[in-house]
């Protein structure tokens, strides 16, 4: 049986870990609210992106040069994979859950004979995976040194994947990562990014309008400007949305670990409480039975 | 007088949100005065200064880096790269983006045309960036 002065040297440690938790749980609460505003901030621009699209891409889709961006390489055969993670642990399953999905895909992508590669946007998605998928890795980017994620981020991993598009290096690219679906519910999915699907045209009278737009320069040198702007967008949407949603685990994950330690030092309180008694029930009878001796 | 609803926005918020007179946008064949009733157009935007007019009067002046415009006989929503006051623009930043920029566009030599020609619109937005900054 742990001596008294153990159970005093754990219970004090399991409060300090406590009063971290704690900490952490307030600082996360703070910054999901930031990276919530955040996510609403962008929204704006996404909408009025994805309705200029959509009169757009319909009046170039049926074209023989529309961009590869819009239509693919018209093969199918290598994918992207972009898997988006957070840069720290102490989420709960935040990271592990992005990282199995991820690597089902993958597996599933494979059995179908397709080559996969991977680039992933955060520091855990990638120690995830490089375990056993280190030969399909083609890029990592990390922000750990970044404290806010802007839109400037987006951008370049939307220039890095032009480049690699043009390149022909791969023909179908995909974004993993946890959607943020509440506070407690994050879900690990799959979006695609090229080629684009395009956002659906309401019908009816809404496409007799667009159909009279005017274009200045011409409707495919517009296209090609503002899909790169489009898939940046959807890139910087994602961010922000697992961001939010690493906050959100961490949050939870936190708060489960405050409650836990609380019932940790209730127990040793008690462990310690019933030792101290035994004790000095032990000097009592002691001391009797010395006395009765005499 | 007559206003139609413009709406400025930039990848990271929502920047103006009102109806106005007249709007001045740097199109990207030179700039272009937008009134109520314009007709349907899709433009793409250069960097340069969006001027806005109500009551008689400039009330706003933002300077944007390139950007896209969807204008309908009602409404005009910009879509910014990003976008400055020119009350708040600085020159010491808008002079390293130049060099940023006249960089970029050293090391793009070798590259495809399209890149070639991406890196210099950037220099020119960054100039227009500087020349903006000056006046203001």
């Amino acid at each position: 049986m742990a001596s008294l002065k153990d159970l005093r040297g754990r219970i004090n440690s399991v409060k300090s870990t406590r009063k971290i938790t704690q900490a952490m749980k307030m600082v996360a609460a703070a910054k999901l609210r930031r990276a919530q505003a955040q996510a609403e901030a962008a929204r704006p621009y996404a909408q009025r992106m994805e309705r200029m699209l959509a009169s757009l891409g319909a009046a170039v889709v049926g074209s023989p040069d529309a961009p590869k961006m819009l239509v693919g390489t018209g093969r199918d055969q290598v994918h992207l994979l972009i898997v988006v993670t957070a840069e720290r642990g102490l989420s709960g399953a935040f990271n592990t859950n992005a990282g199995r999905f991820a690597r089902a895909r993958i597996r599933a992508l494979e059995a179908e004979g397709k080559t996969v590669k991977v680039l992933t946007v955060g520091r855990k998605g990638a120690t995830y995976l490089k375990r056993e998928l280190a030969s399909r890795f083609v890029g990592e980017i990390s922000y750990a040194n970044i404290k806010r994620i802007g839109f400037e981020q987006a951008d370049e991993i939307a220039t890095r994947i032009t480049a690699m598009l043009e390149a022909g290096e791969f023909d179908v690219c995909s974004l993993i990562y946890n959607r943020f679906q509440s506070v407690i519910s994050q879900v690990a999915s799959e979006q695609r990014l090229i080629p684009a699907p395009l956002p659906a045209n309401d019908a009816g009278p809404a496409d007799a309008a667009q159909a009279l737009y005017e274009y200045e320069p011409g409707e495919e040198e517009l296209l090609s400007a503002l899909l790169p702007k489009n898939l940046a967008i959807q890139i910087y949407r994602a961010l922000l949305e697992s961001a939010a949603g690493f906050y959100g685990s961490q949050m939870t994950a936190m708060d489960n670990a405050t409650r836990n330690a609380g019932d940790m030092i209730n127990r040793l309180t008690l462990n310690y409480n019933r030792t101290r008694q035994a004790n000095i029930t032990r000097e009592l009878i002691e001391i009797i039975s010395g006395a009765e001796a005499v | 007088m007559a206003t139609f609803d413009l709406e400025l926005v930039s990848p990271e918020r929502l920047l103006l949100s009102r109806p106005v007179e007249m709007a001045v946008i740097p199109a990207y064949e030179g700039e272009m005065g937008v009134l109520p009733g314009h007709s349907p157009m899709i433009v793409a935007l250069r960097g340069g200064v969006i001027r806005v007019t109500e009551g008689g009067r400039e009330t706003e002046s933002l300077f944007i880096m390139g950007g896209f415009a969807e204008i309908t006989p009602a409404r005009m929503t910009v879509l910014a790269d990003e976008a400055t006051p020119l009350a708040s623009l600085s020159r010491a930043a808008a002079a390293q983006r130049v060099t940023e920029a006249e960089a970029a566009l050293a090391a793009a030599a070798n590259d495809a045309p399209e890149i070639r020609e991406r890196a210099n619109d950037r220099l020119m937005a960054a100039r227009a960036m500087q020349d903006a900054a000056q006046a203001a």
